[in-house]
Parts: C-alpha cells; sequence; structure tokens
C-alpha cells in the first residue's frame, strides 16, 4: 500500500524525532484515518512493516484509543460531549436533538453516510458548555436551533 | 472558538498574552518572548532550579507537586538521553486551560520546555497533545517551525553552543494518558497503561531516560519566573503555593470562562464575584473544585481559599482547577452516574479494583437512577468506591472513587430517594415543567 505524498512526508519527518520506530505510531494512526476514514486491514498491516511491529501488536494500540477505529463514520461526525460540565447546561438535550435530528441512534450514520452521531468524553470545552466537535471543529455554547442550522447548512452544502 | 473573559480581580501572568496575536512570533518578540531563554542559557541548571523551587510552582495538572523539586529528582549525569515531556494531554472532566494557552500562546509552552531542558540538562523536548485538540497541534507545529527557523530551536541556539530540539506529539484520544507513566508509554507507541512506580520518570523515564514531565500550564508559568524572579512569582499566591492558576469555571454561572486569578483566591468570591454567580433562577447545590476527580464541597462549604493546603483541608482537592458549580436542578445521583460512567469508559482495566469497581459503580448507578435502587445499594457503592481507594497502579482508581464517597457522604438523603421503585424526582420536575 502506498501513502499520499503528505503521508510519506509526515513519516519520513516523524521517524527522525525518537529513538524507536514505534513512537510514531499512535499520531500515524490518527493521521493515517483522517486520509482513509478508518484503520483498514492494509493501513494496519503497511503500518505494522514500516515500524517492525506485528499487526497484532498495532491493533492492541488501535482498540486503547478512542479516536482511532477499524469502521467508517459519516462524512460530518457529530462527537457531541455529556460529561458533566455539558450535562449541568443541557447537554442531554442537544444528544437528543442531534440523534431525532438525523434519526440515527448512538454512533449510528445516516443511510446516505453523511453524517454520524457518537456521545463523547469531555473535550475541553466545560466553560463554553454544551459543546461538541464536527470532525475536528469545536462548536460552543450550543443550542437545538444552532444544531438545526448546522445540519441544514451541512445538508445544503451537499445538495450543490 | 473559547471565547476569553477578563475580570478585575485577574492577575495575568500565564494569560497575560492572550488575545494579543501571540502566536505570532514576531509578536511573540515584541511581549518579551525568548527572553526567559536568553537569560537561562547564562544560568547554570542549578540557579534554575533555586529559581523556580523559590517560586513555590507546583504542578499545574493536579497533583500539585512543586516542580523545582520534580526537576531536581533528575540525575546529573545520566548514560541514557535525559528528557522533557510537556503534557497537554488535558482530559480531565471540567478542564479547558492548557487549550487556551496553546491556542493563544504556544511559544510560552516551547520556552518552559527549553528552560527545563536546560535546568536537567536534556537535549530534547516533546510536547504532547490530546489527539481531538488537532486545530492546536496545527498552531503549535507551526510554532515550532518558526522557532526552529530563526534558530531559536536546534544547533548552537542563540549562539550558546546549547543544542535543543523540541517535537510536537498528537495523542489519539485516551484520559488515562493524562497520567505521566502513561503518557510515556503512549508516546512510545503504546497502550496508555501506567508503569509501576518506583522508579519514577525522574530516574527511569522515556526510553529508560531521565525524565520531567510537567503539565502545560506549569511550563507555561516557567519562563514568566526566569524573568520576573522566583521570590516576585512567590509573593503572587498564598504560603507554599506560589503565583497564579488559571481556573476553569464551568455550569450554569452568569459568566463561566477561564479566569487566572492569585493561588488561595476565595472560591465563593470566584463563583460569586468573577463569574457573576448563577444563572438567574438557579441555586447553588454544591461545587466539584478541581475537576471530576475530586470531592464535592456543598453549599456551606465554599469559604475556601483555593490552593492546594486550603482546599485538601477543606476536604477536597484543587486538582485541575476545573471549577464545576452544581445548581438545584442537577440531580447528585445522574451525576454519579455520569462521572462513573467516564471513570469507567477510561479505564485502562489493568487493575482489577479499578476495572470492575467502577464497572459495578456505574451498574448500581443506572439501576439506582432508573428507580431500581434498594436500600443496600447505597452502602455498597461506598464500600466498592473504598475498596478502590489506593489500591491501583495509577490515580484513575482514586479518581472514581473519591467523588462518589463523597457524594454519598454528602447528599446521601438524595441517593435514599431513588430507592424502593421512586423514579428520579428531578426527572419527574422535567416533566411536569414540559407538560
Amino acid at each position: 500500500m502506498k501513502f499520499s505524498d503528505q503521508l510519506e512526508q509526515r513519516f519520513a519527518t516523524m521517524v527522525t524525532h525518537y529513538p524507536t520506530k514505534r513512537s510514531v505510531l499512535v499520531p500515524m494512526l490518527l493521521y493515517i484515518q483522517d486520509e482513509l476514514g478508518t484503520l483498514t486491514d492494509e493501513a494496519i498491516h503497511e503500518i505494522a512493516q514500516r515500524v517492525e511491529l506485528s499487526e497484532l501488536e498495532v491493533r492492541n494500540v488501535v482498540s486503547y484509543y478512542s479516536m482511532l477505529r477499524t469502521h467508517p463514520v459519516g462524512k460530518y461526525n457529530f462527537q457531541v460531549c455529556t460529561n458533566v460540565s455539558c450535562l449541568l447546561r443541557g447537554a442531554d438535550d442537544i444528544f437528543e436533538h442531534c440523534k431525532k435530528k438525523l434519526g440515527i441512534a448512538n454512533k449510528g450514520t445516516t443511510p446516505d453516510g453523511l453524517f454520524t452521531v457518537e456521545e463523547v468524553e469531555c473535550i475541553g470545552a466545560c466553560s463554553w458548555a454544551p459543546a461538541m466537535m464536527l470532525n475536528y471543529d469545536f462548536h460552543e455554547n450550543l443550542t437545538p436551533e444552532k444544531i438545526d442550522q448546522l445540519i441544514d447548512s451541512l445538508k445544503k452544502k451537499e445538495q450543490q | 472558538m473559547a471565547y476569553l473573559v477578563s475580570h478585575p480581580d485577574e492577575v495575568k501572568v500565564v494569560s497575560k498574552r492572550f488575545g494579543k496575536g501571540a502566536t505570532d512570533l514576531d509578536r511573540y518578540l515584541e511581549l518579551d518572548g525568548y527572553k526567559a531563554l536568553q537569560k537561562a542559557l547564562t544560568m547554570q541548571p542549578d540557579a534554575i532550579i533555586n529559581e523556580v523551587k523559590a517560586s513555590n510552582l507546583r504542578g499545574r495538572g493536579g497533583a500539585g507537586f512543586p516542580t523545582g523539586m520534580k526537576w531536581s529528582f533528575v540525575p546529573k549525569q545520566s548514560p541514557k538521553p535525559k528528557y522533557v515531556l510537556c503534557n497537554g494531554d488535558e482530559s480531565e472532566p471540567g478542564t479547558c486551560k492548557d487549550r487556551l494557552i496553546f491556542e493563544h500562546d504556544p511559544h510560552s509552552v516551547i520556552e518552559g520546555v527549553m528552560i527545563a531542558a536546560l535546568a536537567v540538562r536534556s537535549k530534547t523536548g516533546y510536547i504532547y497533545l490530546r489527539g481531538e485538540y488537532r486545530y492546536l497541534i496545527q498552531i503549535m507545529e507551526k510554532a515550532v517551525a518558526d522557532a526552529y527557523a530563526r534558530g531559536f530551536i536546534g544547533k548552537n541556539i542563540f549562539g550558546s553552543g546549547v543544542d535543543l530540539d523540541i517535537f510536537v506529539h498528537s495523542g489519539a484520544g485516551a484520559y488515562e494518558v493524562g497520567e505521566e507513566s502513561a503518557l510515556m508509554e503512549s508516546l512510545e507507541g503504546k497502550r496508555g497503561v501506567p508503569r509501576i512506580r518506583p522508579p519514577f520518570p525522574a530516574v527511569v523515564g522515556l526510553w529508560g531516560g531521565p525524565t520531567v514531565i510537567n503539565n502545560a500550564e506549569t511550563l507555561a508559568s516557567v519562563p514568566h519566573i526566569i524573568l520576573g524572579g522566583g521570590e516576585w512569582f512567590a509573593s503572587l499566591g498564598a504560603p507554599k503555593n506560589g503565583g497564579t492558576r488559571l481556573f476553569c469555571m464551568s455550569g450554569e454561572l452568569e459568566r463561566p470562562g477561564v479566569y487566572e486569578l492569585p493561588m488561595g483566591y476565595n472560591l465563593k468570591k470566584m463563583i460569586y464575584d468573577v463569574s457573576g454567580g448563577m444563572v438567574k433562577g438557579k441555586k447553588l447545590k454544591g461545587v466539584v473544585p478541581g475537576g471530576s476527580s475530586v470531592q464535592i464541597l456543598t453549599a456551606d462549604e465554599l469559604d475556601v481559599a483555593m490552593d492546594f493546603d486550603s482546599v485538601l483541608k477543606a476536604g477536597s482537592m484543587l486538582g485541575s482547577g476545573g471549577v464545576i458549580v452544581i445548581d438545584e436542578q442537577m440531580c447528585i445521583v445522574k451525576f454519579a452516574l455520569r462521572v462513573t460512567q467516564f471513570y469507567q469508559h477510561e479505564s485502562c482495566g489493568w487493575c482489577i479494583p479499578c476495572r470492575e469497581g467502577t464497572d459495578w459503580m456505574k451498574k448500581t448507578l443506572v439501576r439506582m437512577h432508573s428507580g431500581g435502587g434498594v436500600a443496600k445499594d447505597i452502602d455498597n457503592l461506598k464500600y466498592l468506591a473504598e475498596n478502590m481507594l489506593g489500591r491501583t497502579f495509577c490515580p484513575l482508581g482514586d479518581a472514581a472513587a473519591m467523588p462518589i464517597i463523597s457524594y454519598i457522604q454528602k447528599f446521601r438523603s438524595e441517593f435514599e430517594d431513588h430507592l424502593n421503585g421512586k423514579p428520579c424526582p428531578y426527572e419527574k420536575v422535567a416533566e411536569v415543567a414540559l407538560a
């Protein structure tokens, strides 16, 4: 399997940062996932060879980190924080609203593959609660109306 | 994006460049950037450590260990390379301060790491950020690249003959990696399972070499200490608790936000003056003063100075600086369930008391909150929590147990209100209000 030029470059630079090859593993897995959408068997095989580990050892690492996944998610991944600071400011309603509006359950993806909703742990937006991440972007001080606007604008964007 | 707040009682040290464009290196230099590093390059390593000792700076990640002392544990001579590791895996619920430092003042973290490296004679520093903070990783990578381009990092920095490298490293979602030995495992490309201690990281750390691990806020304080002097920094705070602290105010407050206040600032004032008090119509029920892992304080226990020692005396901990204010409309059983759900999810499963304890506590709380609780559940919960305390490799077990014990001690009647088929009284209120 060939990595994209960008990934190749990142890998080549990163291996020089550490005394052991496997030290690049956690960030590299995340960067690979960003490009492929998920950690495919092929990708795990490739990175295992590069850092001189067995595939099993790589999978053992993958299963530990909550952001790493071996299944695809929607193009727009709504990661709604429901931890305490968000809970105090109505996160349950926000989470319910997202699921209802998109017609999916927790960790579900819409049939068109566009949206996923996921309940996540604290994302470090406690003073601006309730909050969520849309892929890597923070959305804070949420209201059901803001969620509606966000989903509607993304749907509109996809229709164009 | 996270907006900034301000209050006249604030003493801005770590946050003094927030909102001033200091991500730009030239702007950072205008605002006294890299002056502390240049000063440190003229100092003996021991003199740097003594200055930090004199500042009474204590670890801002949560444990409050004296930073200068931590640095002094690193052996002067070592056959293996020494490392400095900045812990930016901020994930304690209620905590959102390191995020602002990385976003607004990335070079101050780099400078702090470099000064720490000079103090312990290390040539390599790593800045580990949680994977969710992708935009901050980009900011940090750019800051590091800019500093390399000017010769502030790399070979022969500022013409001093000292070589020093700094690298940015991304995590991929794991609370437990915030624990220092788990952080090292993660950086080495493994599951973030904590190591048994001793040996401590200062002696055997990254790849077996002596390693200093400090929280991002701790390291960002260091350049200010070197420039202003340890004595000055110490004088800003309380006895044995030097300087200021970024307090993350959350909950139903009029003005939630991150405020930089002197160590020892009164908690009640922090809530009612600085944060503007409760949102109209809400009443305060309790406060979790240092991130979700610490004991709750009731509305009558808030007259406390927010420094490590005073909060401990008051029966809780200053922890990570995440002040979570709970209002009367929040059910304590539900709150306990959400806290336990978090620790159950984040437990790595290595230590049985933590893995099994958090799971049983969660199951009990789920049942209780949904109306299926029985009288002995309350004491069972307490028993489970008490038997996790001090029986795990890393503090995650304690972090899961301590809050639950305190909720039961201080709000037992709310747990009792959920027994024998009684539905959660708070959910009922919400339903009536909706109808």
